[in-house]
């Protein structure tokens, strides 16, 4: 299966850039020469069942695990050699939960501001300003337990905002969610890309989730059978709608023959 | 210049976070973040601080009650009179604490590396040698904080130490509580059975635990078993319990100082090279088939 070209936009630099990444857990291979790039300001779509190798991508560009083979550079960063400043420009939110339920929101979000360096009246002035964007302005002192799963992704999604980054990794956001805070959590990260300028990284499985005017980067069994645009993707596929270029892409790999996708 | 264009000048946003250098007092900042979130941890988790002390205090009022019986201690440094069988363990006991936590805080760090708060702190731009270190030294002042608790419960049993010497033993005790936060994270991050508590306690606190000068003088114990013996001598633990004991009464116990501090540095570092967050929980989910 022939992978789909990205749309390089060569007047600006990447703000993710994948090149030739491979990555094996002892002998188990979970991605393999894995090549794509996003460019700034741009809502990508990283789509791929579970297990195509998505989480264990985020965590090798997130420095989670070191880079076993090829190199990763964000805003032209590499994370292998230059961590500090490749993950200063990275929000990230993780698929499972990662606040601490027995804390406040406040205390939540304080715990990540130290993390990156922020001293507390400079903290604080963020996390009422972050928390205003996802609409959770209300909710600072209230313990997490007590937010329903959609409020809490809201506050993860605060935590990764609030040290200002340029990339946003944001992996399985909507899972577990009803459907109208998923499309709500979708809409405004659809926006932060529009009015912030900050790229995205939406990884998913959900076929729904994915519009006309984005760019996509297909995973399949750690693979990436396709990338670029939806448009561009339906031509290579020679169909007419995402779900089924997807099932086409996602299908167990074959022999594959010079001209097919 | 138009007073618009003026204001317009003053109201320029500050640079990105990211185009500014850390510095010295950002490091702070993401240390003082990492032991606060531990304390406050420490205050929401009360059964979990009541349960630590369980332990020592049953010891104290039940075994050492007992054992003080069939067990005499002669005048032996530092102490300049016959002391009570209690007195004497006290110091291993506040070891034993330093221990359990130690080696408690340093397995969560280990076992739980790819999930929740452990991923949220490896995400931080910081080395990760630092963000270690920091979450090590957030575990060592809580497991301190539950050392004096239970040395006040000592006090009005009758283990009355000289009133400075709770100030003396507090160096003591964090350079111990960071050697065996430091070995229980390098013992589970290099053995794969290690990585549960039941592996942790038979295989490593027990036999550190009993076969020091914690329970017995080792004079007692050389006269027991001369095998035994030098296997206490070769226990980090037995220099761990002697360097808290003389602590206690302003002295410091020069070889248990170097002995704990040349094992400090090897299991701090042994820890931070042997950290890989790849080889945690979720891999092996993955390698059984889970999400990847």
């Amino acid at each position: 299966m022939r992978h789909a070209e990205v749309q390089k936009r060569p007047d600006a630099a990447a703000a993710l850039e994948v090149d030739a990444v491979s990555h094996a857990y002892g002998r188990k291979k979970a991605l393999d020469d894995v090549t794509f790039s996003i460019p700034p300001a741009c809502f990508t779509v990283l789509l791929g069942l579970n297990g195509a190798g998505k989480t264990t991508l985020f965590s090798l560009i997130s420095r989670l695990y070191a880079t076993q083979k090829g190199s990763i550079r964000i805003f032209g960063h590499a994370i292998d050699r230059a961590p500090r400043e490749a993950l200063r420009r990275l929000g990230i939110v993780f698929q499972a939960r990662t606040l601490d339920l027995d804390l406040s929101v406040r205390q939540n979000l304080a715990y990540h501001a130290s993390l990156h360096g922020i001293g507390a009246a400079d903290a604080r002035r963020r996390i009422q300003s972050v928390l205003e964007t996802v609409e959770m302005g209300g909710r600072l002192h209230d313990k997490v337990r007590r937010l329903s799963g959609g409020q809490m992704r809201r506050v993860e999604i605060a935590r990764a905002l609030l040290h200002q980054p340029r990339l946003l990794l944001l992996d399985e956001a909507t899972v577990g969610l009803d459907v109208q805070s998923r499309a709500s959590i979708l809409a405004f990260i659809r926006e932060l890309v529009s009015t912030e300028g900050i790229s995205v990284l939406w990884a998913t499985h959900l076929i729904d989730e994915v519009q006309r005017e984005d760019d996509v980067v297909v995973l399949n069994q750690g693979r990436v059978t396709a990338s670029g645009q939806v448009p561009d993707v339906l031509t290579a596929t020679g169909t007419s709608d995402i779900a089924a270029a997807f099932s086409q892409l996602c299908r167990p790999a074959v022999p594959a023959e010079e001209g097919s996708l | 210049m138009s007073s618009r264009s003026a204001h317009k000048a003053t109201v320029a946003p500050p640079p990105p976070l990211h185009s500014r250098p850390y510095g010295l007092r950002n490091y702070l900042i993401c240390l003082r973040g990492i032991l606060a979130r531990e304390g406050l941890r420490f205050l929401h988790q009360r059964e979990r601080f009541i349960a630590s002390l369980v332990r020592p205090l049953v010891w104290l009022f039940i075994f050492a009650a007992g054992f003080r019986q069939v067990l005499g201690v002669s005048i032996v440094p530092p102490y300049k009179t016959y002391i009570l069988y209690e007195v004497y363990i006290t110091p291993g006991l506040a070891g034993m604490i330093l221990l359990f936590s130690g080696m408690q805080s340093s397995l969560s760090m280990v076992y739980d590396r790819e999930m929740g708060n452990m991923r949220t702190l490896l995400v931080s731009p910081f080395p990760r040698w630092f963000l270690l270190v920091s979450k090590l030294l957030a575990g060592v002042t809580v497991s301190i904080a539950q050392v004096y608790v239970f040395l006040a419960i000592a006090w009005f049993w009758g283990v009355k130490p000289p009133p400075l010497g709770y100030l003396f033993v507090l160096p003591a005790l964090f350079l111990s509580g960071l050697m065996l936060g430091s070995l229980g994270m390098l013992l589970s991050s290099l053995i794969k059975q290690l990585e549960n508590f039941s592996g942790i306690m038979n295989f490593v606190i027990f036999p550190m635990y009993f076969a020091s000068s914690a329970l017995y003088p080792l004079w007692r114990i050389q006269e027991a078993s001369p095998l035994l013996y030098t296997i206490c001598r070769a226990n980090p633990f037995t220099y761990v319990v002697e360097l808290i004991r003389f602590a206690f009464y302003g002295q410091v116990e020069w070889t248990s100082l170097a002995v704990v501090l040349g094992f400090t540095a090897v299991f701090l570092v042994g820890a931070i090279v042997a950290y890989d967050p790849s080889r945690g929980l979720m891999t092996r989910k993955q390698e059984m088939g889970g999400n990847a």
